[in-house]
């Protein structure tokens, strides 16, 4: 036990050591899928050199709908005047993800839509549960995080997303 | 422990150790990255006899979890720390102390991967494997061993694994061995990835080992179970199909009977822009598949068979009749209907009115005995009795700018016994309905109400439930449910279940405090459920990620 708890230390030192010399984060490679069935590895999401929002979500989850649905009426005036590109990544499982195709489409969002149907993404994310939205910049670093969907929420994540298009520094 | 120390220690040094190596490389590689979350919670509990909550010795029961993860190029490691001080209630008592159940090192490079140490995984749609967990029911097969991906050509997709399933701190007795083929026929070449029709082939087995040692039965110490499975999409249609057979696996769960098992699960869905449609079906029988012959619940499941029932969101239709496959035989169907009536319509409004409409049914095999061991035959022309029944209908329209009203309504069927495991319960039938709005008075403050009611003439009777919640967004929420069993036939239990929270979310962290009476209830995620008794105290709730 106690060689594992120093190795933790250890490796929590290191955490302070390697956010000091760079204090960003890219996202990972993983291999999930699209809602076609072919195989996407999450290197390929591009935009560019623009902002890119990563939206965690599921259809069983309400608040996540709803932000994502808020979201879809202003899309199309984000993506002119931001160029920002918005991927909704699905952790429904087998349960539910033949699901996830027939609600966007019905839905009509233009998002590019992912499916992560045993959480490999989400685990190499560290997201907890979601709605989990990440916001990146033109290097694809993950600039800001936010675990919740509440009413007012996508207005906040919009200012974000123009500071970031700007390539102002956050607060 | 030890082993799990042991092969920690050698994890650790393989991260040391490239840690090293990338200085050397720095320029190039760069000093690789550190990340991970976290969770805590933590109830303090107070006697309530009313509810049949009973002293806790320790006061305080606490779970929590942390991942470490460390990334450089094509490397990765990570750790997970697991803490249960003591195991709160609805867990597993099994999850005790502290330990460092999941491991990992991996590398890929080009179109191979490599994992050793603990790892998840899934093929197809997991009815013959699936390691995955569900951290907020307590669930997780994860695998210790080896695990190899790799891409032949392009579309075509290659894993084989071996290993031991997690069992709480430590493992089950059996080895799982497993291969898995995906081919993306399109990808193979350039005419074909032309072609409108896209198609995807795929094929698995799995076997597992366990030794024999009863005395009296002869048991298969390997058993293996195939599945092949197809997708085929065409504009806005698709069709996913899969099949699996296993052999005669005679365990606890089945009575030792060394009959076959059969699944299989077909899904066709249309959509198009504002419409959306899905039909599924399945059949599974005998399929219950776990590393130790003897294991009960949720304990080491290899695969994974979901309900074919939707999952519901609001209170009062998830947590009082939930449904979850029977593994020894069940035939089962859905249909999902999602249609948004255009903006400017005369049922649209301004807005336009999004209308939701699932029907579910799961019902037994229709069987006849067999003597010699093979236990019955089924009848797949034939339902069987009614397991679970499930119609709902609801309705999303949004008034205007700061006005979005939800209606609900939903009639189960659900078969007691067979769901939770009783006897002499029989049947339940149920309506429930809800009303649910959101107003948002600017972009900062809204507020969201939830009335929903319940009545049976069965079990404990007619519910009713109000949840208020206010958030200030994007850092504060403050919420209050209370629930009433109004129509319980025993006076003394027609009990109010008040409930209030206080939540504060900064970035990727989240605190959440609350206080009140919990109700007996049954948590489920796809197909596993968690019973939780009924508490009264006070919560506490820390996650993050970093």
């Amino acid at each position: 036990m106690k060689k594992v708890l120093f190795a933790i230390a250890f490796m929590l030192s290191t955490s302070s050591l390697t956010t000091a010399q760079n204090n960003t984060r890219v996202i990972p490679s993983v291999d999930i899928k699209k809602l076609d069935g072919s195989t996407f590895n999450t290197n390929n999401i591009q935009n560019d050199g623009k902002p890119i929002i990563i939206d965690f979500w599921a259809t069983w989850c309400s608040p996540c709908k709803a932000e994502l649905n808020a979201i879809a009426e202003d899309y199309a005036d984000w993506q002119q005047e931001t160029g920002v590109k918005l991927v909704a990544v699905s952790i429904d499982d087998a349960r539910n993800v033949d699901k996830v195709a027939p609600y966007v489409n019905g839905k009509g969002w233009e998002y590019e839509v992912l499916s992560d149907v045993n959480g490999d993404f989400k685990r190499a994310m560290n997201v907890n549960n979601v709605p989990h939205v990440f916001v990146l910049n033109g290097n694809r670093e993950i600039v800001y995080q936010q675990n919740s969907a509440a009413p007012g929420d996508d207005k906040k994540l919009y200012e974000i997303v123009k500071k970031v298009a700007k390539g102002e520094k956050l607060n | 422990m030890k082993r799990n120390s042991l092969l920690f220690c050698q994890l650790f040094f393989l991260v040391f150790y490239s840690l090293k190596y990338t200085k050397s490389q720095a320029q190039t590689i760069g000093g690789g990255e550190v990340h991970g979350n976290f969770q805590v919670d933590a109830q303090y509990y107070n006697p309530d006899s009313a509810i049949g909550a009973k002293p806790i010795p320790e006061k305080v029961l606490m779970n929590s979890f942390t991942n470490i993860i460390y990334t450089n190029g094509g490397f990765s490691a990570g750790v997970r720390f697991e803490s249960y001080l003591n195991t709160m209630l609805g867990f597993d008592p099994r999850y005790v102390g502290n330990g460092v159940p999941f491991r990992y090192a991996s590398f890929n490079k080009d179109n191979f991967s490599i994992t050793v140490g603990s790892y998840y995984e899934q093929f197809g749609s997991g009815l013959i494997f699936r390691s995955y967990e569900e951290r907020g029911l307590g669930y997780d097969n994860a695998m210790d061993g080896l695990r190899v991906k790799y891409t032949l050509i392009k579309g075509v997709h290659l894993k084989g694994l071996i290993g031991k399933q997690r069992y709480y701190f430590t493992h089950g007795p059996g080895i799982v061995r497993g291969f898995d083929g995906e081919v993306a026929i399109n990808e193979l070449s350039e005419k074909l990835n032309e072609k409108k029709t896209k198609v995807f082939v795929g094929g698995s087995f799995v076997s597992k080992y366990q030794v024999d040692q009863d005395p009296i039965f002869v048991l298969p110490e390997n058993v293996g179970a195939w599945a092949s499975r197809i997708k085929i999409n065409h504009g806005g249609w698709s069709l996913y199909g899969e099949y699996a057979n296993k052999i005669n696996d005679p365990s606890s769960v089945n009575n030792y009977i060394y009959k076959k098992g059969l699944a299989a699960y077909v899904n066709t869905s249309y959509s198009q822009k504002g419409l959306g449609i899905n039909l599924s079906g399945k059949i599974i029988d005998n399929m219950n598949f776990r590393s130790d012959r003897t294991a009960q619940n949720n304990d080491l499941l290899i695969n994974y068979l979901p309900a074919l029932t939707r999952q519901h969101a609001y209170n009062l239709a998830s947590t009082i009749y939930p449904y979850a496959t029977q593994p020894n035989g069940e035939m089962a169907y859905q249909g999902d209907i999602t249609y948004t009536l255009k903006k400017d319509s005369k049922l649209g409004g301004k807005y336009g009115t999004t209308v939701l409409l699932n029907y579910s049914s799961a019902n037994g095999l229709s069987t006849t005995p067999e003597n010699s061991g093979l236990g019955y035959k089924a009848n797949y022309g034939k339902l069987g009795k009614v397991y679970f029944k499930d119609f709902n209908i609801e309705i999303q329209k949004k008034i205007n700018k700061s006005l979005k009203v939800n209606l609900f309504y939903a009639n189960f069927v659900y078969n007691k016994d067979v769901a939770q495991g009783k006897v002499g319960e029989g049947m339940v039938y149920a309506n429930i309905e809800v009303l649910e709005f959101t107003y948002k008075f600017n972009d900062i403050h809204a507020l969201r109400m939830e009335l929903q009611g319940l009545q049976t003439k069965q079990d404990h009777g007619d519910w009713a439930t109000v949840v208020a919640e206010y958030t200030v967004s994007p850092k504060w929420f403050f919420s209050a449910v209370n629930q009433y069993n109004y129509g319980n036939s025993v006076k003394a239990n027609r009990l109010f279940y008040p409930i209030g929270q206080i939540g504060f979310i900064k970035n990727s962290t989240r605190v959440t405090i609350g206080y009140g009476r919990q109700r007996a209830g049954i948590f489920c995620i796809g197909g596993i459920c968690r019973v939780v008794p009924a508490s009264n105290g006070a919560t506490i709730s820390i996650s993050s990620s970093f």
